[in-house]
């Protein structure tokens, strides 16, 4: 029984785990320069685009293993447009910023009508989605680079360049106070709501989870959280676009757990049919699924065309596999109906320690694609075969 | 005395929870037509299924004899090596390949790396005239009609060399026509020497061309009729089929039924892909309040179809007719409308349309009615938790926790996940299909009790099934349905398996 228990456990946080022995394994092998506040940071801020598109990219693959092969050029086409629209026509960023996330939510709803209510297949649709906006990327930047010069505010706001960080209220010299506190609040906030919902079960009489391993757990994570912004603090403190990937990832978070909509994508998922059959618009289930990727995707471009301060014809490559990598990494089931927010971010994070710690090991860039396929194929493995109870070889 | 070709000796096969075929004895002889016949659910298929291989050696008990050597059959290969060929009931062809394409089908002439297809070519013309069929071997499967595909699934068969024929059930979708011209085939293949089981509900074409028949009941051998000897009446079969007493296996209860809930009024509804086809044809039912009322039938006579249709639209094209509900008229065209109108349908299919098997039993005794337990479509997890433990408590599903998902469950407890669901969704009238398919004895009069409380407490229940004590013990009145249509209204007390069965064999053998 205590032993089913133990592999209950690893098997539930198995991700968590390889993540520790990967981080740890690079810290080794590179001296602890992975874990500097300098590597830490921008650990964040390359991934940042990662961790957007893999939650919207979650949506899609709970309704039943469905990818969006497109996003990469949407990033790209909306990153283009926001960027022609601010350096040729001199419009106002605010407006650009709303023009790019209609384009890109018009391009969801566009790609989720085929889909949903015409049922054509995902990955053929997204497949045209992704060569026709990698086509009019490039006719929108007319085939070049548009440097985004002179729009501080908005690089700032997108967290970008060296000045994309939260400014320190408190004028602290070799540390950020304000990134210190941040981190305490948020520890506190975390904590309390874990208590209170404990009570609030206890005193209803609901079942409640054993008090050491919540208490293990809380403690766990409210180190994490004071280590993570006590390095941050160290370098420049929290960069701007960790803000909008917070909210990106409570609010999805919320939504995919505690929300009626939310429990439809899982439900599409897990059984259509069955989904229907309890009275649920399963159409619009898929098409709200693409209709917000393409919303998401809008951000990642900002995201991007912010710290690189450009838009290229080229941006947003393989960004699709990116996402798709970190669902599956982070378990989400290649058949649908099964993934979490904090499970994706966890796979991305994973892929972003290994890419990071490879570059800093200093092994070449193919090798390290080599490694991520490999990764990506051994994460599926584990779940397919966890899920027929230890069977490695499926019977017909 | 002929030579035996076949001996089945002492077959049993249990599933998890139920014993499919119970010391099962079957003996055919070389080239006679032996009829396989029992309700639904009594283990033919399973008992071909032991034959064909597909459910492979050691999975089963007993001996399986063909031609003087006992087999041990892993796979349909094994069994198709030996020439025991077996028709499914769902026809296995692709529709987009040719008819020659499809003959040889894993049966491919040639080598490996290349197929030859003027050998194909050449067989396959050939086998499609012993069978009769004056199509060309490159027609499409798609272009041609069911009977003819019947007909070239038995060329395909010829071609594996069948020395045995099994057909299950292979007019259930034929007209009369069609189904003559099989049966036709099925005689002259006989003359030349080949041994045929056939599976057949049909009791009027069994009669005409069976020589043997044999009898099989809850998983049990009963009996074996021989033409020469016995009388081959349908009365005769069917006595065979049910004769069986009916026990305490069903809890009372006082009926007390009120006024009419549910009236449906020429309801018509036509196949979603074959547009021409009615499935189900002017169907006049009324339920009433605190009432179980029965739909009686055999698999496929249009009952789920009726019912699905009725629920919202889930199911059929160019569906016509009306429905009211406490007297006025309504038109659901949704699922969700369904609910609203406090109407639910259980469906038979627990696994494939009703529960979603990797999510716990709180979510899916929610899914139905999410609202309830939500506020501003934010889900009150604490509210869900504790209505799927009241409902588990209430329907006693034996589970370690509601947080244990459906998939882990067996099938009675599934079915009372599926019930709680629809409980839940809170309706005045619920449609179960086949409620208690595939659960044991013990489940299955949990489930009567849930369905008395239901009615006890005001609501009535349409019970669809197709286990005849069921319908017998439990319901106050019982439609028959038969071939999309109502072929008999009895009331609870005069109802009895020998009226039924003959109501829906007149209506069958009526014909068009």
């Amino acid at each position: 029984m205590n032993k089913t228990k133990t592999l209950d456990i690893v098997k539930k946080y198995t991700m968590i785990l390889v993540l520790i022995i990967v981080t740890l394994f690079f810290t080794w092998q590179t001296d602890g320069t992975l874990l500097l506040p300098m590597n830490i940071s921008s650990l964040i801020s390359q991934n940042a685009y990662v961790f957007i598109l893999a939650t919207g990219m979650l949506l899609c693959i709970l309704t039943g293993g469905n990818i969006d092969l497109s996003v990469g050029s949407v990033v790209c086409f909306t990153g283009a447009i926001g960027a022609v629209l601010m350096m040729n026509f001199g419009v106002n960023m605010y407006v650009a910023i709303l023009v790019m996330v209609l384009v890109g939510t018009l391009i969801g709803a566009f790609q989720g009508f085929w889909i949903a209510y015409v049922r054509i297949p995902p990955f053929i649709v997204t497949l045209a989605g992704m060569l026709a906006f990698r086509g009019l990327s490039n006719v929108v930047l007319d085939g070049m680079t548009i440097s985004i010069k002179d729009q501080e505010a908005f690089v700032n706001l997108f967290g970008g360049g060296a000045n994309c960080y939260i400014k320190d209220v408190f004028g602290g010299s070799n540390i950020n106070i304000t990134c210190i506190v941040i981190g305490v609040v948020a520890t506190a906030i975390y904590v309390i709501l874990q208590f209170k919902n404990r009570m609030d079960k206890a005193k209803k009489g609901y079942e409640v989870e054993g008090f050491a391993g919540m208490l293990i757990k809380t403690i766990l994570i409210s180190a994490v959280i004071l280590a993570f912004t006590y390095q941050l603090a160290r370098h420049k403190g929290i960069p701007t676009v960790l803000i909008w990937v917070m909210v990106v990832v409570l609010i999805y978070g919320y939504i995919t757990s505690n929300t009626t909509v939310g429990r439809y994508f899982y439900a599409v998922g897990g059984n259509e049919k069955a989904t229907k059959l309890s009275g649920i618009n399963t159409n619009k289930v898929y098409f709200l699924a693409y209709l917000n990727m393409g919303f998401l995707a809008a951000l990642a471009g900002m995201v991007t065309i912010a710290r690189m301060t450009s838009a290229q014809p080229t941006y947003g490559q393989n960004y699709e596999m990116d996402a798709i990598g970190s669902c599956f990494i982070g378990g989400a089931s290649a058949y649908g109906g099964t993934g979490t927010v904090p499970g994706v971010i966890v796979g991305a994070v994973l892929m972003g320690v290994i890419n990071l710690g490879m570059s800093l090991m200093g092994v070449d860039q193919n090798m390290q694609k080599v490694v991520k396929g490999l990764v990506l194929l051994a994460a599926v493995i584990f779940d397919v075969v966890s899920k027929r109870g230890g069977k490695i070889i499926s019977k017909n | 005395m002929a030579k035996i070709l076949l001996e089945m000796k002492n077959i049993t096969k249990t599933f998890p929870g139920v014993k499919a075929l119970d010391n099962v004895n079957l003996k055919v002889e070389e080239g006679e037509i032996h009829a396989l016949v029992g309700e639904n659910g009594a283990g033919k298929s399973t008992l071909m299924n032991v034959l064909s291989g597909i459910y492979p050696y050691g999975s089963y008990e007993g001996d399986i004899i063909y031609d003087g050597e006992i087999c041990k059959f892993n796979k349909i290969k094994d069994s198709e090596a030996k020439g025991i060929v077996i028709i499914h009931q769902e026809l296995a062809l692709v529709p987009y390949m040719t008819i020659g394409e499809n003959m040889f089908l894993g049966n491919e002439r040639g080598s490996k790396f290349k197929i030859n297809w003027n050998e194909t070519e050449e067989l396959a013309t050939k086998y499609l005239k012993t069978v009769g069929l004056k199509e060309s071997q490159q027609t499409l499967i798609k272009d041609i009609g069911v009977g003819k595909q019947q007909l070239v699934e038995i060329a395909k068969a010829l071609a594996k060399h069948a020395k045995l024929l099994i057909l299950d059930e292979p007019t259930a979708s034929l007209n009369e026509d069609d189904s003559k011209a099989l049966l036709e085939l099925l005689l002259k293949f006989k003359k030349e020497g080949m041994t045929s089981i056939i599976i057949s509900h049909k009791l009027n074409e069994i009669s005409y061309v069976a020589d043997k028949i044999t009898v099989i009941r809850d998983g049990s051998t009963i009996e074996t009729l021989d033409k020469k000897v016995d009388d081959f009446s349908e009365a005769r079969i069917i006595k065979g089929m049910v004769g069986r007493e009916l026990s305490d296996r069903f809890p009372k209860r006082e009926s007390k039924v009120g006024e009419t809930m549910m009236e449906v009024k020429n309801w018509t509804v036509y196949h979603p892909l074959y547009s021409e086809r009615k499935v189900v044809d002017n169907v006049n039912i009324n339920v009433k309040k605190g009432e179980v009322l029965g739909i009686a039938g055999l698999m496929g006579a249009g009952r789920t179809e009726l019912a699905m249709s009725l629920f919202g639209k889930s199911y059929g094209e160019n569906i016509s007719g009306q429905l009211f509900l406490d007297g006025e008229e309504v038109h659901l065209n949704s699922v969700q409308d369904a609910i609203n109108h406090k109407l639910a349908y259980v469906t038979e299919d627990r696994k494939g349309n009703g529960l979603i098997l990797s999510n716990p039993i709180r979510v899916n005794t929610t899914l139905a009615n999410l609202g309830a337990v939500s506020n501003h479509t934010i889900i009150d997890k604490d509210k869900e938790y504790a209505v799927a433990v009241e409902y588990k408590e209430k329907l006693n599903t034996k589970c370690p926790s509601v947080e244990q998902n459906v998939g882990n469950l067996s099938g009675g407890n599934q079915q009372k996940v599926l019930l709680a669901k629809w409980m839940f969704a809170d309706p005045n009238i619920l449609i179960l299909d086949e409620p208690t398919r595939g659960i044991d004895v013990g489940a299955k009069y949990e489930i009567y009790c849930i369905i008395n409380q239901l009615v006890s407490e005001g609501k009535s229940v349409v019970m669809i099934s197709s286990e005849m004590p069921e319908i017998l013990g439990m319901c106050d009145r019982v439609y028959i349905m038969n071939e999309g249509r109502i072929v008999g209204e009895l009331s609870g007390k005069e109802a009895s398996q020998e009226i039924i069965m003959s109501h829906i064999i007149k209506s069958g053998s009526k014909g068009e």
